[in-house]
């Protein structure tokens, strides 16, 4: 018997993560890095351009299924969504409603709109949503996976909500505003960037986990990712007036469950509320533990 | 006070090439961040290693020039295609990921 190897898919390129995630050899790309569609505003700027504007898509078979995939690579601009960037996701997404695949992945790792490209950003964002659920709506399935070093934020945190299935690892992190835009707009005292253990209890996989924003809780490995995301081939589910109103009916019970005033610390407070007894101490657990605080 | 204007700088580079790399799918590797860099190896006609660079440090051409002579004459392909997007690497770091490119050739 040989011992697996486990790869951490927070320490993979894009490009790696894709390689061990879909079925060996079956990816093939669209606008590769050779043809070289990148950004027409970074070098105005200054800035390099990369030859896939930092998001690579293409179809791939995952456990024998079909499907279509995009990784955004996170050490590229922190996965901002640029122009062209936006366009290849919404490419991808609106071929789906063309082709159908039993699902389309998307593995993000973006700090949101990238903001060299302002406006252009911005809409591709709005572009990326709109066609996300144009594919859940054709009965599509929309996987999420997200653990890369950069979390999962901004406008690429909506599109995740947005999806049928959230796939994090602890290692991940899913929110709208990121530490630093928090820290420069409310200040260090509201919210100190730098203090990582506080970042990951509050944006964080084992969070998002308790509080059921992410839907699948995994190790942070590429073949933990991988089982994850062949066990949401079907999960795709209707977007409905019932399901808007039930997420609506969540969000605003998790609001009533927080006090107005937290003596100590909101996330400890939030989970203590949740029900889940010594709260403090979620932080220490391994996943499988973390996981077995929401089955209870 | 620099007087290098601010953007990308260009450079490009031609050597007579001895070994035909052949044709070969486009080979990627790297990525750009920050004191890194991405190469992106393509078939070309003809028998010459063409080399171009963008990168947002300007004024390191003589270095640029010094490492992918360097490169070249460790491996003097012919036919080939070299396009580097460049943020910054260090010199050691651009011929790893230069090596890396060319060990992805191999078969």
């Amino acid at each position: 018997m040989t011992a697996r190897i486990a790869i951490s898919y927070a320490e993979c390129s894009a490009r790696e993560r894709l390689s061990h995630l879909v079925d060996p050899d079956s990816f093939h790309e669209w606008l590769p890095p050779a043809e070289r569609v990148t950004s027409p505003h970074l070098a105005q700027l200054g800035v390099p351009s990369s030859f896939d504007d930092g998001v690579a898509i293409g179809r791939a078979t995952l456990a024998g299924r079909r499907v279509f995939v995009a990784a955004q690579e996170g050490e590229f601009m922190g996965g901002g969504v640029g122009e062209v960037h936006g366009a290849k996701l919404v490419g991808l997404l609106r071929r789906a409603l063309q082709d159908r695949p039993d699902a389309v992945l998307l593995l993000a790792e973006s700090g949101g709109v990238r903001l060299h490209e302002a406006n252009a950003g911005l809409i591709a964002v709005s572009e990326v949503m709109r066609a996300l659920l144009d594919a859940r709506a054709a009965g599509i399935a929309v996987i999420v996976l997200i653990g890369g070093r950069n979390g999962c934020f901004g406008g690429m945190g909506i599109v995740a909500r947005c999806a049928d299935r959230v796939v994090m690892s602890d290692m991940g992190r899913l929110a709208m505003s990121g530490p630093e835009v928090i820290e420069a707009s409310h200040g260090v005292d509201e919210f100190d960037s730098r203090d990582r253990a506080l970042v990951w209890r509050t944006t964080g996989g084992k969070h998002r986990w308790l509080t059921g924003d992410c839907d699948v809780l995994v190790e942070d490995e590429v073949a933990a990712f991988r089982d994850a995301a062949i066990d949401a081939l079907d999960a795709a589910t209707a977007v409905t007036l019932a399901s808007l109103e039930a997420e609506h009916a969540l969000l605003a019970g998790r609001l009533r469950l927080l006090p107005e005033a937290v003596d100590g610390d909101e996330a400890v407070a939030l989970w203590t509320s949740l029900g889940i007894a010594d709260a403090a101490h979620v932080p220490d657990l391994d996943v499988d533990a973390v996981r077995a605080l929401r089955a209870a | 006070m620099s007087n290098i204007p601010a953007g990308l700088e260009t450079l490009h580079y031609t050597f007579a090439g001895r070994i035909a790399a052949g044709t070969f799918p486009p080979v990627l590797v790297g990525v750009v961040g920050s004191g890194n860099l991405e190469v992106l190896l393509e078939p070309a006609a003809g028998s010459n290693c063409d080399i171009r660079i963008e990168t947002s440090a300007r004024g390191f051409g003589a270095i640029w020039e010094a490492v992918v002579r360097d490169f070249h004459q460790r491996h003097p392909l012919a036919g080939v295609r070299v396009s580097v997007n460049d943020m910054g690497a260090t010199p050691a770091v651009v011929s790893l990921r230069l090596d890396q490119a060319v060990s992805e050739l191999a078969p």
